[in-house]
């Protein structure tokens, strides 16, 4: 065996003060590789966010200012208002079911586009983002004209002969502009993962279970798995604190957290309490996204 | 890794000393820019609403002037007010709204104009001097005006309705057109329709009051299609709906853009509504208030106002404007039915200081 | 080396007609828009005759056209810089452990799961405080702008392209890398010739997604710009406020011409170089 003395061979198995060295070694490498973001988000991510912290304690002013004295706990208490808690369910019932349809269509997607030839497959998966350059505004603006009380969609129904399609303005309408927006956002690292995985794991398991509905769900779901959970939480996450769709789709006649809360920083200008429920939400996140990955078997 | 940790503290450390040091200073007030008729101290930087002033005007002010103007936009004051308050925002004028104006007077965010620079203010009728947000007119100036109302699709609804809030609030009158209503997706707006519909201020802080308006509202909800603000107009014209609250110019600029300009009605109800004005300032650190000055004043003269309204169809203040406003927009606003309770029914909207959050909240529990 | 498993019989009709059906569900809003940016009729969902006015006015503007400027430069500028510190954080997660490296997880999260108004009003309290500092100290007048706006993207961004590679890395299989780590004479020269290219598709994805939400990013932008950095979604916002028109759809039509254009390039640059 070759001895040489490189402490960036994982094979390395002299003493124990070159197994210590080689761990630092690496150990300071990976550090060299996180300070960047690492340093960059503590300066201009975490700083920032340490003063709405700071503001979520404080009172709001005649003006709609933020009087930074005067401290107080009083708009995380109101949390448990009815209403909030109303907001909050619905907001994560909506973003839930956004998640579970984006998963559903999204994971056959990705699989087909996995089996396509590499240059197809670029192309393919380009096309899926094109859309998604042009302002998402806009996009919803087309969507309300799509489904609007003279628009495609009703045109087609009643020319089949199936009545109008009054989905404007519907809780409906809501999901399928969320949808039609994160999607790709469960695309891609899907993709990412299942494009990764061992197609001879896939051909064996084959060989091996019976249907292909088994070999998917003991071979290639589990091993995809990272794939899904990234993809889940791109979407579950902005999902919850959508508030353009919901406005321009469904009429903005329920409110959602994301609405909510830019309500609180725009329209009443009560920032001490916007600030409460974003540090709430992200909370709520949080554990979520830590739960959802011990469930997956990674570390956080 | 010691020295991660140490730098975590000292960026918890700055942290702390910039929120403290941020409300240890005070604003003091800014008194009025030493500024001469016409002069330029610079470029200018105008921060205004979308579409509310042609480019090409702006232009004429640039290549009159020899300098540049750039324009950003802003959707909302409450948008453009923290942007201004929090300092260095580098714009020289904005156009806040009536209730932002009295807010930023008394945040001291804008400075004093110096009369001497703007003449042209002698031009603003005196409709528009005494306004309670700026009553000595020391810090803004109008720019456009306008007023909230019910648009109305005739052909549907008929010509023979009463023009009164009712119209959107009250079943027994527009049952019929349940799911063709639309109400703005505004707080003080909409709570405010409901208020002068029961007979009340639409600044009121009377929380018994603003209840009342709430369940009004909430009852409501579900005879709408939907709350919207930016689309109200079309929505009218395009058969989403048949009764829209919504803004007097958009209406007027959306009913001429059909082919039947006479099957629609714009009114403000009987019981009042409101009126709003939107105004210039100047930001208390703006780079260059001089600037900002001869702009204001140029904007004031007889034809650049008048070309202001022609282009956004939005009512003018300015008396020496009048005369070349173009007749479709005359007609609209001269139409005597405009205001079905006249002109004293009309309210400004003002910040209810403490009490505005109400507003807002009881706008989120009657939406459901 | 990978041999793909075809799908058979039904679940292969299937799984075609799923494709179809999404790219359906993707374009037709999108196809709607291009066919309205023609439409000679104030509003959208109107056909009015067929027109370039829409286009005429938005290549008139220089508000839009600026705002469109303003928009690329940032887009491609934040991508590059987040790609590259996404990445590597990526790879330190998935391939190394050191200390501090659970709270660099949790923290690489939190641009994720912040609602978009919070962070423009963070990041507004943020450059106003920031820039304060940087007056009283050194006497810079700094203007928020194209660095304002730049790096708050790049601080959204970094999480966005780290969570996009590490899904990739995460499934990776290890054996590759370690080989080659025996062979080659250093670890950098594995990561080159081994990792990198495996990861490629990762960093691709990520780099897309880093740019469309930089390209759509609205409320952070309105926050955190200044006088003359309109980007293009902040425009458009302000428009809609004015009234939906024909000309929101001229301005995401050019976009769209624009951004398949650099996507052609950026293939045929990598034709070149693969055959150069």
């Amino acid at each position: 065996m070759k001895t040489v003395v490189r402490a960036d061979t994982k094979t390395a198995t002299a003493t124990p003060e070159f197994e210590k060295a080689a761990l630092r070694q690496e150990s300071r490498r990976g550090l060299f590789l996180a300070m960047p973001a690492y340093l960059y988000l503590i300066f201009f991510f975490v700083i920032s966010l340490f003063i709405v912290f700071i503001y979520s304690f404080a009172t709001r002013n005649r003006f709609g200012g933020t009087d930074l004295s005067g401290w107080n706990l009083d708009s995380y208490a109101r949390i448990s208002e009815p209403i909030v808690r109303d907001v909050l369910f619905r907001s994560v019932w909506l973003a839930f079911l956004t998640t579970v349809i984006c998963l559903v269509i999204a994971y056959p997607f990705a699989y087909f586009l996995s089996t396509r030839r590499v240059a197809v497959r670029n192309i393919m998966l380009v096309f899926v983002m094109i859309p998604f350059w042009t302002n998402f505004l806009v996009r919803n603006f087309a969507w309300r004209v799509i489904l609007g009380n003279d628009g495609p969609l009703t045109n087609t129904t009643e020319f089949l002969g199936l009545g109008s399609a009054e989905l404007l303005f519907t809780q409906t309408a809501v999901v399928l502009g969320l949808v039609y927006g994160y999607l790709p956002f469960m695309i891609l690292p899907l993709y990412a993962a299942i494009e990764r995985i061992d197609r001879r794991l896939l051909e064996a398991s084959r060989d091996l279970y019976g249907t292909g509905l088994q070999s998917f769900r003991h071979v290639l779901f589990p091993l995809s798995l990272p794939g899904v959970i990234a993809g889940s939480i791109l979407v579950f996450v902005p999902s919850l604190g959508a508030y353009v769709t919901p406005e321009i789709l469904g009429g903005a006649k329920t409110t959602l957290l994301g609405s909510y809360i830019v309500t609180q920083f725009l329209t009443a200008r009560n920032w001490p309490f916007g600030a409460a429920l974003s540090f709430v939400l992200m909370l709520v996140m949080l554990v979520t996204t830590i739960v959802y990955f011990r469930k997956g078997g990674r570390t956080l | 890794m010691r020295n991660l940790k140490r730098f975590r503290y000292l960026a918890v450390l700055v942290a702390l000393a910039l929120a403290v040091s941020s409300c240890g200073s005070d604003s003091d007030e800014a008194a009025a820019a030493d500024c001469e008729l016409n002069q330029i101290d610079g470029d200018l930087a105008l921060y205004n609403w979308a579409e509310y002033i042609d480019e090409e005007q702006l232009a004429e002010f640039a290549t009159e002037y020899g300098i540049s103007a750039t324009m950003d936009v802003y959707d909302s004051n409450e948008a453009m007010q923290p942007i201004i308050s929090a300092g260095n925002s580098g714009y020289d004028v904005i156009v806040p709204s009536d209730y932002m104006v009295s807010i930023l007077i008394a945040d001291s965010k804008v400075q004093k104009l110096n009369s001497e620079a703007i003449p042209n203010a002698k031009n603003i009728s005196s409709d528009f001097s005494g306004l309670y947000y700026d009553p000595s007119g020391e810090y803004t100036v109008p720019y456009q005006w306008g007023t909230t109302g019910i648009g109305v699709n005739t052909t549907v609804v008929g010509k023979d309705f009463p023009r009164s809030w009712g119209l959107i609030f009250d079943p027994s009158i527009s049952g019929a057109f349940d799911g063709k209503i639309q109400l703005l997706n505004d707080p003080r707006e909409t709570m405010g329709a409901a208020l002068k519909y029961l007979g009340y201020s639409l600044n009121t802080t009377d929380k018994g009051e603003l209840d009342k308006a709430k369940d009004l509202v909430a009852s409501t909800a579900d005879r709408l299609a939907a709350f919207n603000t930016d689309s109200a107009d079309e929505f009218l014209t395009s058969g989403e709906t048949v009764i829209g609250h919504g803004y007097s110019g958009d209406m007027f600029v959306q009913f001429l853009e059909t082919d039947n300009p006479e099957d629609y009605v714009y009114f403000v109800p009987e019981e009042g509504g409101t009126r709003w004005i939107d105004n210039m300032g100047i930001p208390f650190d703006a780079p260059h208030p001089c600037t900002a000055h001869t702009f204001i004043n140029w904007l004031l003269g007889a034809d650049q106002g008048a070309a202001l309204s022609n282009w956004n169809y939005y009512g003018t203040p300015n008396d020496a404007a009048v005369a070349g406003l173009d007749e479709d927009l005359l007609d609209f606003v001269n139409d005597p039915e405009l205001l079905a309770g006249g002109v004293d029914s009309l309210e400004e909207i003002e910040d209810t200081g403490d009490f505005e959050i109400n507003y807002a909240d009881a706008f989120v529990e009657a939406k459901g | 080396m990978s041999t793909s498993v075809e799908p058979r019989g039904w679940a292969k009709a299937a799984l075609h007609l799923n494709g179809w059906v999404v790219y359906m569900f993707f374009y037709a809003p999108i196809v709607l828009l291009v066919i309205y940016s023609f439409s000679n009729s104030r509003n959208v969902g109107t056909w009015g005759g067929f027109t370039f006015d829409w286009y005429r006015d938005f290549f008139d503007s220089s508000n839009a056209r600026g705002a469109l400027s303003n928009s690329v430069k940032i887009a491609i500028f934040s991508t590059i810089i987040s790609v590259a510190l996404g990445t590597m954080a990526a790879l330190s997660l998935e391939r190394f452990t050191f200390r501090g490296k659970k709270v660099f997880d949790a923290l690489l999260y939190l641009p994720i799961i912040i609602p978009d108004v919070t962070m423009a009003v963070m990041m507004l309290l943020f450059f106003g405080e920031f820039f304060d500092v940087l007056d009283t100290l050194f006497g810079l007048g700094l203007r928020k702008g194209f660095w304002s706006i730049s790096i708050s993207h790049i601080a959204f961004n970094i999480s966005f392209v780290s969570v996009v590679v590490r899904a990739r890395l995460a499934g990776m299989n290890t054996d590759l890398e370690e080989a080659a780590i025996d062979l080659y004479a250093s670890r950098w020269k594995a990561f080159r010739y081994v990792t990198f290219p495996q990861i490629v598709p990762g960093i691709a994805g990520g780099a897309l997604l880093a740019m469309t939400l930089s390209l759509d990013d609205v409320v952070i932008t309105q926050f955190v710009a200044g006088p003359g950095w309109t980007t293009l979604p902040v425009y458009v916002f302000g428009l809609i406020r004015k009234g939906v028109t024909p000309l929101i759809n001229a301005v995401s039509v050019t976009m769209l011409v624009i951004s398949m254009l650099l996507v052609v390039l950026s293939l045929v640059a990598q034709r070149v170089r693969r055959s150069g």
